[in-house]
């Protein structure tokens, strides 16, 4: 019997790109409220800190389809739920976010559960049109829910205080909270395609069939997956709440799913970080187009088209290209 | 709840089931043969409508305008599978979703721009305006029950398209195994532009004909595309008959819910929850509705044979 050799030892990733890269966002992301000093911090502060609460909605949602392969078109109702749990337990009289984050964690997990058990039942262009439907359901429940303020939506009293301490309400504060939850759920999601069921769920991308006859339940492993993406959504719905102090309907709007199915395209599927680069291109994107014309949609949805017909892999792909096409 | 109360009501819900029928038909037909998902089908409807208007304000006869948007809006349609949609047949649905995505923002973005946010109407043609009498004490406006006529002859058509012709054979065979047609020697491609030109008119045609009861306003075609999501899944993508069905009971469950979900509700509830319970348990039902078919039928009622 011939020895087989030794499978060689792939270097851990410490140094590569996929090393480095996260590093240098969040080393950037930390620094920025540094740099802002000179310049209308108040404002940027705030608009990096939607940045980074999308990045986690979107960094979840990469998780379903760049390494599930699962296109979820109504991850906004996630983040909605997320919100609305502030929301309405703001209207309530509790304010702090020892309750509120753990309410839209289960809130956004429990839908996760009830709608991921219908819709995984399905493949592809059903899997798509299903979750579209699920979101717009939220979307026209929490319409027409009166109490709450309806299509108007509802404003938040006060940021939750967490454990009583009022840790939300200073700009920078907030700033690092969110930062510190992005950072968070980047680790937990790598953690999570590294582990064992990561590689389970993302075999069944490639070969569901064969993933099955392992003798792995595909859609258990699916459906988990589906859950833990959409409280992320839930912790991010959470943020933006808290954020603007403000929740409405529209935040679940199927052109909201749209919106995070773009960040991560336009990221680069299939890498986390590029989420949150992806995130960060489309609310910057935004704020300067439509800071050059309200007609703004006009230049971005031929824009979108370009991106996908020209760019594919995103930012990251396109910086693959780059530092390949060198020498 | 009175007897004609709700005999209004089934009218109303067969009206609103033609319209996502005509829709919803153009849109399984491009998905069962191409695979291609074209979330901007909901404009063409956007644009059936506006060009209705504002071919109405330029001839003043609603039969010329009719028909002046139907051809502009199929050479749009056309335009656009020229322009974006052909590069994205090879592409995952992803990509697809995206760049249609990409043309919902901008033609949304472009009727505001050309004909401003305020909705727009259109006004009835003078002879189908008024109302009819249909039982004594149940007055019924004339114009919803042309579109329910109209919705149904072109059912009708297009069943007789489908089933007895040859590009309606081919049709089916497309939507059942596209590359085997493919490799049989039909040019699928141009297959596909019938189907697609044909689907634009049917959506075109129930925008213009919707236009003079509801308000004619930018993302008009979203919400309503959506629904006609829910009536393909429930339907089975590939099936017309499927589509007919679906946009039927969605159509009636949609809006017989609406209607009488509060009193419903108030056999069971005190008043003023079941106001509130109500219209969200409303606009859940078709959803759930859908959940249920799936549960038991993951590939919808009617499913195209042998996908």
């Amino acid at each position: 019997m011939v020895a087989l050799p030794a499978p060689a030892v792939q270097p851990r990733l410490r140094w590569s790109a996929e090393g480095i890269v996260p590093l240098v966002i969040f080393a950037a992301f930390a620094a920025l409220p540094l740099a802002a000093a000179f310049g209308a911090k108040a404002y940027i502060l705030a608009l990096f800190s939607r940045i980074m609460i999308f990045a986690i909605a979107a960094i979840a949602l990469d998780l379903l389809i760049g390494y599930g392969g699962l296109i979820s078109f109504g991850h906004a109702a996630f983040v909605g739920l997320g919100a609305y749990a502030v929301g309405i337990l703001s209207a309530h009289g509790i304010s702090d976010g020892l309750i509120a984050l753990p309410v839209a964690l289960v809130a956004s997990a429990l839908f996760g559960l009830a709608t991921g058990a219908v819709c995984l039942r399905t493949r592809g262009v059903y899997f798509i049109m299903i979750t579209l439907a699920f979101s717009q359901m939220v979307f026209f429940t929490a319409s027409s829910l009166a109490p709450y303020g309806g299509d108007d939506g509802l404003t938040v009293q006060s940021r939750n205080t967490i454990a009583g301490f009022a840790l939300m309400r200073d700009e920078q504060s907030f700033y690092y909270v969110v930062l510190g939850f992005l950072v968070a759920s980047y680790l937990l999601c790598r953690a999570l395609i590294g582990s064992r069921f990561g590689r389970v769920f993302r075999g069944a991308r490639e070969n569901a069939a064969r993933v099955a006859s392992m003798g792995y339940d595909v859609f258990r492993y699916q459906l988990v997956a589906y859950v833990i993406a959409g409280s992320f959504g839930g912790v991010s719905g959470f943020l933006l709440a808290n954020a603007t102090e403000f929740v409405s309907p529209a935040y679940m709007s199927w052109q909201r799913s749209g919106e995070l199915v773009i960040m991560v395209l336009m990221g680069g599927l299939g890498t986390l970080y590029g989420a949150i680069l992806g995130a960060a291109a489309f609310v910057l994107a935004e704020e300067w187009l439509s800071g050059l014309t309200e007609h703004w949609k006009m230049i971005f949805g031929p824009l979108l088209i370009l991106i996908v017909l020209f760019a594919r892999g995103g930012l990251v792909g396109a910086a693959g290209r780059l530092s390949r096409a060198k020498p | 709840m009175s007897l004609s109360l709700l005999l209004v009501q089934i009218l109303n819900g067969l009206q609103l089931g033609v319209i996502l029928f005509l829709i919803a038909a153009g849109l399984t037909l491009v998905f069962g043969v191409m695979d291609f998902v074209n979330l901007a089908h909901g404009v063409q409807y956007m644009l059936g409508a506006y060009l209705a208007v504002m071919f109405y304000g330029l001839t003043d006869n609603f039969a010329l305008a009719l028909i002046l948007a139907l051809a502009s809006a199929l050479v749009l349609g056309l335009l656009l599978e020229f322009a974006v949609f052909r590069h994205l047949y090879d592409r995952d649905h992803l990509d697809q979703v995206i760049a249609t995505l990409g043309v919902i923002l901008f033609v949304n973005q472009g009727v505001k721009f050309l004909w401003g946010a305020a909705p727009l109407s259109l006004p009835i043609p003078e002879i189908l305006s008024g109302s009819v009498v249909l039982m004594p004490g149940l007055l019924y406006p004339v114009w919803r029950l042309v579109i329910i006529l109209a919705g149904l002859a072109v059912a009708a058509l297009l069943f007789v398209l489908v089933t007895y012709t040859r590009v309606g054979m081919l049709v089916r065979a497309g939507a059942t195994n596209a590359p085997m047609v493919s490799a049989l020697g039909v040019n699928i491609r141009r297959l596909f532009m019938v189907v697609f030109g044909f689907g634009t008119m049917l959506a075109g045609f129930a925008g213009v004909m919707v236009a003079p009861i509801l308000s004619v306003e930018p993302g008009m075609g979203d919400s309503i595309l959506i629904l006609a999501f829910v009536v393909i899944v429930i339907g089975g993508i590939g099936s017309i008959r499927g589509a007919f069905l679906g946009a039927l009971l969605i159509g009636l469950v949609d809006t017989l819910g609406r209607s009488f979900s509060v009193d419903l509700l108030r056999l069971f509830l005190d008043p003023s929850s079941a106001r509130t319970v109500g219209p969200a348990l409303a606009s859940m039902l078709i959803y759930l509705l859908m959940a249920v078919v799936l549960f038991m039928r993951p590939a919808g009622l009617f499913p195209a044979k042998g996908r």
